[in-house]
């Protein structure tokens, strides 16, 4: 579904990713994994046309959207929940998911993808009417999560959806990650810092370190993989 | 007491004026964080359109000539915008705002002692033509010019557009998505580029408008025309709250009846100081302004 070649992205003189390739394919979970300034988010940002791509190619569903501006690729169906979550804090939950499908015009559709919304979050139904700014971070996760999935996308990029968050909440949130992969079919690319949560839920992992992918491989073969134990999930 | 009346009659008329201009401040301010210095001057251009349609429009007051005027120089005006922003400020977008920031003055003074040139719209002032038939009429003593009330009508009939357009259509919600947060707005589909284009053109129509209203009330309009009103509606902006709409209109009718006041008063001559000095009491006892929230900064 999605194939990277050679990414490369610059922020001014710094190189903040070089040559990253990595592939999800259809019906996947495949995680990120590595440490604060690895790469993470701007491999995401750089999907999702938030962030310009020196080089290299972005490929989603055999089309290039290396090039595409962020929107255009909401349209084909990739949905990011992007780093610190970007909420609406001053709109109300009900409105904040009413955004998430902004590029639906049919109303029954919409409310077809609120209902869908509401099975997978129902907390999000019992708080419809709250400003957004005043949830707990978990609901506002849950609701950051929700809107990117109102347009019933394709492809779910999720940033760091552990952060920040009560930690009984955040296996909660990872439950949720898996029945929106397995029950809705939905592929999956989770960036997160808690490595041992993201191994025991994805498929497959890419460990990146300052701009480069040093290991790939099955997720369960990672959790075994010395370095990886060493390095991120604490010995 | 019939004094005070039509003092506040004229101060609410300046201050629609002051309105209309500072909505255009805010929007802009909005969705892109920068203040459009050369707004001030769509104001003048808008003026300037009316005056050369005027003959195209029977060349005779009238309400239909008057409406059909209004609409088209709107209209132009709302293209000159969406042209400056695209030609001048989207090259730059992703440049330092201080680089947005000077351009803007840069097109102001291009557009001023461009403007300026005999060949563009010359130096000398022109009278600005009765657009509609104007009569006066008194209401227990006061006297008002009908053009006055226009004002008045209209301003108010363009702010229940225009909230209806923020609060209730598609591209108004994208406004507001993007003042929110335009990459959080981007990642739901909304196009950044046209939401901007959009908002300029809004902005410039109303700015038109008030051009309009301003010379039919002080009907002799020359390039530099837009100056100070510009000024005076980017103080009423921060006044009521800069990136705020009702703020805008509050801080604009408010300023309006400042200025009226004291030129009521012996002190009238220092009326456009005062509009100065209200902007820097507003940055140092209430740097939100009337109606703005401050927002605290997230790490």
């Amino acid at each position: 579904m999605l194939e990277i070649k050679q990414l490369t992205v610059r922020y001014g003189a710094i190189t903040a990713l070089h040559d990253v390739s990595l592939t999800v394919k259809a019906g996947e979970i495949v995680t990120l994994i590595g440490a604060n300034g690895a790469g993470k988010t701007t491999a995401l940002r750089a999907i999702s046309g938030l962030q310009r791509a020196a080089g290299g190619q972005i490929l989603f569903d055999g089309q290039d959207i290396t090039r595409l501006p962020t929107h255009e690729t909401v349209r084909l169906g990739l949905s990011h929940v992007p780093e610190g979550r970007m909420i609406f804090a001053n709109l109300t939950v009900s409105e904040n998911l009413q955004m998430g499908a902004f590029l639906q015009r049919d109303a029954e559709v919409i409310q077809r993808e609120r209902e869908f919304v509401f099975a997978i979050f129902p907390r999000l139904k019992e708080r419809l009417k709250q400003v957004a700014g005043t949830l707990s971070g978990g609901e506002q996760q849950m609701l950051a999560i929700g809107r990117a999935l109102m347009g019933r996308p394709k492809f779910l990029m999720l940033d760091e959806p552990s952060l920040g968050i009560a930690p009984l909440l955040v296996r909660t949130i990872f439950e949720k990650i898996v029945e929106i992969n397995r029950t809705h079919g939905i592929t999956i690319l989770l960036v997160e810092q808690n490595a041992n949560l993201a191994l025991e839920v994805s498929q497959r992992g890419y460990v990146l370190e300052t701009g480069r992918v040093i290991l790939q491989d099955q997720s369960s073969a990672l959790r075994q993989n010395p370095q990886v134990k060493s390095a991120y999930l604490g010995g | 007491m019939t004094e005070a009346l039509q003092q506040l009659v004229n101060g609410l008329a300046l201050g629609s004026i002051y309105a209309l201009i500072a909505l255009g401040y805010t929007m802009v301010y909005g969705v892109l964080r920068f203040i459009n210095f050369a707004h001030g001057d769509v104001f003048m251009l808008g003026a300037f359109a009316a005056l050369f349609l005027y003959p195209l429009a029977g060349g005779q007051p009238s309400v239909g000539g008057a409406i059909l005027v209004l609409v088209l120089a709107m209209a132009i005006c709302a293209a000159i915008g969406i042209l400056i922003e695209r030609l001048a400020y989207r090259p730059l977008r992703d440049r330092p705002r201080l680089n947005v920031l000077i351009t803007a003055i840069g097109v102001s003074l291009l557009i001023e002692y461009g403007g300026q040139h005999q060949a563009m719209l010359g130096k000398d002032p022109r009278t600005f033509p009765d657009l509609l038939p104007a009569t006066q009429f008194s209401i227990g003593g006061a006297v008002f010019g009908s053009h006055q009330l226009v004002v008045l009508a209209l301003t108010l009939l363009l702010l229940i557009v225009l909230r209806f357009i923020v609060l209730k259509t598609r591209i108004g919600t994208a406004m507001r998505a993007v003042s929110f947060n335009p990459q959080a707005a981007a990642l739901m589909g909304v196009n950044i580029n046209v939401v901007v284009s959009f908002t300029f053109g809004l902005g410039s129509a109303l700015a038109a408008a008030g051009g309009i209203l301003y010379a039919m009330n002080y009907p002799s309009i020359e390039p530099l025309m837009g100056v100070m009103p510009g000024l005076k509606a980017f103080v009423a902006a921060v006044l009521g709250g800069i990136g705020n709409l009702p703020g805008a209109a509050l801080g604009g009718l408010v300023l309006g009846l400042i200025e009226t006041l004291v030129k009521a008063t012996r002190w009238s001559n220092y009326a456009d100081g005062i509009a100065f000095a209200v902007l820097i009491l507003i940055l140092l006892f209430r740097p939100a302004g009337l109606l703005g929230k401050t927002e605290v900064e997230k790490v």
